[in-house]
């Protein structure tokens, strides 16, 4: 039932203002169990999904001229990072927004629209409906990010906006020119229109940099990444969470991949681009990271750094660099959140992110001192962990492709997130707090359940990493390859 | 004394009568909405107009005593409901907004089947929501109106 | 083909009032140019020479009409484009609260 990845999140988002005036603890126990509710369709889902697309036309008019829905391989593996981390985090927000924040009603009436608009995203088979779900998480994500009306949260959310408003504008410019030279929507029939006219159109070049541009500034991918380390830390640490390991990736990624792959068709141009900004980011990333004293503020130059791997190994093209972007997707998505989540713990406890006046907190708060030991190594790329499997096939696709450059880049940025790691380690963590401040506690239940699942998601992922490529990675990464295969999927074979 | 509040009398006078007026107008908008132009979006509009109306009539204060911010938010969600209502109403026939209703005969009032409730779902949504971004403006108070927090 | 240019140049017209001003309320107005130019484009490219409104009535049949999906969609980007604009004043409001001042150059705690 594809609809109720929408639905449900989308019920809740009306039904949390409405009730939980009157009913403390409703619309925690509501958003909770709706997430619980789409992290397992999301795991029934890979199962349905092994090859080809399940569609589904909305209002029972059928493709070409409705709405429709359409989930694959890539969009099962979105909605599983998405619903995962999204369950994971609603859990974490339980006491965070408590203590925090007042209104929790609103808090998880956003969150559930935010849900709402990733899931709506990652199952839409129409352009403009894509851009209309985008929107809305769009909008969910500026007011969580302003959510507590601090002077520095309502700034962030300003330069998120104007930004965010900029690249929304231009990918809507794309999809009307894209309207007006094959007057369709559905994603399949325009890529099908598309190659009746033939390549290498003007138009389509024009659409295609149009959409680069727009989803690259969502991504925060580096010349377009001024915004995401101001608005990723100003929000609170869920959804911190949630803005650096999900919507980034799902209205900056997952849409270009798509967008270029399977729509307009990716080209030796398109992997000269997607490369060198993947290059780029990598770079500029970590190197804006190293001198972050701010611990969530590091945490968000690290996305725009591993996002960079994301889009390099994508943008080799070759079929196992493809897999080892994905992969990498998937793992950041688990390890960034981690961070976050952790980062959170941390404000929470001691009332500060500043790296330099916090010490020795693993004594005091063993969990979170583990479970950010154990994403810092993966996010690091130290064996066994998940982040090392990732990056090690991206690299070798690399090797494959003979761009040595790139790789020898990948290793060497990797060896900086040690570094720029350890750092956090040393400071946060392990060194002998100087004069100890009394009265720093263990975070309460739900949080250090949900920082801990992350962890085990983590050394599971790591270990097992044959199985999770074969079952989410490897469909994906097929999706991609087969390019306007996607056609036939989706409009049916023709 | 007490200061006036609002804006003045003949304004106050006028503003009472039109006011039923814009608001019938809007009605017509969102129940006609499968048959003319118009149509839930546009009837919403008129009818927070309506409302908007008088606050700026009679002043916020003595208008937002009547009016309260949380009955229109809770239209709202309502308005959303209903219409996420509607769309599961398909399932039944087999499809997500599925027109699941009989379609009667066209250009008759009763006819489209789950259009017209959309539309009055989509009514409801946009005034009630509208009419709040409208309060919530309003009751910001701007620091340089007030002398006291300038003083301090 | 000139009225779409002259869409592009609106556009960037808009762009750079939202990129280049230092007042966020200029900047909210420039967001708004930024949208009616796309609004204007969508609906341009719906249009046809002498065509009348896509309008089903009883008594006349319509023959030669505009393109009516570009109109709906741009009733929906109307709509998300008053959220953020609703969205956008409204944390500008607060900032001018926090900070006593529209002038971005001095709206700047983050940095780094």
């Amino acid at each position: 039932m594809i609809p109720l990845f929408v639905a449900i999140p989308l019920g809740f988002a009306f039904l949390i203002p409405l009730v939980s005036k009157y009913k403390e603890g409703f619309a925690r126990a509501c958003a909770v169990a709706g997430g619980f509710f789409l992290v397992c369709v999301s795991v029934a889902s890979v199962y349905w999904i092994k090859t080809g697309a399940m569609t589904y036309a909305v209002g029972g008019w059928k493709a070409p001229f409705g709405i429709c829905m359409e989930l694959d391989a890539l969009s099962v593996l979105i909605l599983l990072v998405i619903n995962i981390i999204g369950f994971l985090a609603l859990v974490y927000s339980a006491e965070y927004i408590k203590k925090r924040y007042t209104s929790p009603g609103l808090y998880y009436a956003l969150f559930c629209l935010l849900l709402a608009g990733l899931n709506g995203v990652a199952i839409s088979g129409d352009l403009f409906n894509m851009f209309v779900f985008l929107e809305i998480t769009s909008i969910a994500s500026y007011a969580l990010v302003a959510f507590g009306t601090e002077a520095e949260e309502l700034e962030a959310s300003f330069k998120y906006m104007v930004l965010g408003s900029i690249a929304s504008a231009l990918i809507l410019f794309a999809i009307g020119i894209l309207l007006a030279k094959v007057s369709t929507l559905n994603m399949a029939d325009i890529a099908r229109q598309l190659m009746r006219q033939g390549p290498g159109n003007i138009t389509v070049l024009y659409c295609a940099a149009l959409f680069t541009m727009g989803f690259a500034l969502k991504a925060g991918l580096v010349p377009f990444h001024t915004w995401l380390a101001d608005a990723h830390p100003a929000a609170p640490a869920p959804v911190s969470a949630m803005l650096s390991g999900v919507v980034i990736k799902t209205l900056g990624i997952y849409q270009l991949v798509r967008v270029i792959f399977n729509i307009i068709g990716f080209s030796q141009a398109m992997s000269f681009i997607f490369v060198w900004l993947g290059i780029i980011s990598m770079v500029v990333g970590v190197l804006l990271a190293i001198g972050q004293w701010d611990f969530k503020r590091l945490l968000a130059y690290h996305s725009i750094s591993q996002i960079g791997y994301v889009v390099f190994g994508i943008g080799l093209g070759t079929p196992l660099g493809i897999i080892g972007g994905l992969f990498h997707l998937f793992n950041h998505s688990l390890f960034k959140s981690l961070l976050f989540l952790n980062a959170g713990a941390v404000e929470f406890a001691t009332g500060t992110r500043r790296l330099e006046k916090v010490a020795g907190l693993s004594n005091e708060m063993p969990v979170t001192g583990v479970t950010s030991l154990i994403a810092s190594l993966s996010i690091a790329g130290i064996p066994p962990l998940c982040g090392f499997w990732s990056k090690l096939i991206i690299i070798i696709a690399a090797f494959q492709v003979q761009h040595f450059f790139g790789a020898i880049v990948c290793l060497a940025v990797s060896m900086v997130t040690l570094a720029s790691f350890l750092k956090v380690q040393k400071y946060a963590f392990a060194r002998k707090a100087q004069n100890p401040v009394a009265g720093i506690k263990e975070v309460p239940l739900s949080m250090k359940v949900s920082m801990v699942s992350l962890a085990i998601l983590c050394v599971g992922v790591g270990l097992f990493f044959p199985v999770i490529i074969n079952t989410v990675i490897k469909p994906a990464a097929d999706v991609l390859l087969a390019g306007r295969e996607y056609i036939n999927w989706v409009l049916g074979v023709k | 004394m007490k200061q006036q509040q609002g804006m003045s009398l003949i304004v106050k006078r006028i503003t009472k009568i039109t006011v039923s007026l814009i608001f019938l107008f809007g009605m017509y908008i969102v129940l006609h909405g499968h048959l003319t132009p118009g149509g839930g979006f546009a009837g919403g509009v008129i009818i927070a107009l309506s409302f908007i109306h008088l606050v700026l009539a009679f002043g916020k204060e003595i208008a937002l005593q009547r009016l309260r911010e949380s009955f229109f938010s809770a239209i709202e969600s309502f308005g959303g409901l209903m219409f996420l209502g509607i769309a599961l109403l398909g399932l039944s026939g087999g499809y997500f907004f599925l027109n699941v209703l009989p379609k009667g005969v066209p250009f008759t009032l009763f006819s489209s089947g789950i259009i017209v409730l959309c539309n009055i779902a989509i009514f409801l949504k946009v005034s009630a929501g509208l009419f709040s971004i409208f309060i919530a403006l309003a009751i910001i108070r701007m620091p340089m109106d007030d002398a006291k927090e300038q003083s301090r | 083909m000139s009225l779409y240019i002259l869409c592009t140049v609106l556009f960037a017209v808009g762009l750079y009032c939202l990129l280049v001003k230092k007042n966020l309320v200029k900047k909210i107005i420039g967001l708004g140019i930024m949208e009616y130019a796309i609004n204007l484009f969508f609906i341009l490219t719906g249009y046809r020479t002498a065509a009348e409104a896509p309008i089903l009535d009883r008594e006349l049949a319509i023959t030669n009409f505009v393109d009516p999906l570009p109109q709906a969609l741009i009733l929906t980007s109307i709509v998300i484009g008053l959220a953020v604009t609703a969205l956008m004043v409204a944390i500008a409001v607060r900032l001018y609260e926090k900070y006593r001042t529209f002038d971005i150059n001095e709206i700047r705690r983050l940095r780094g």
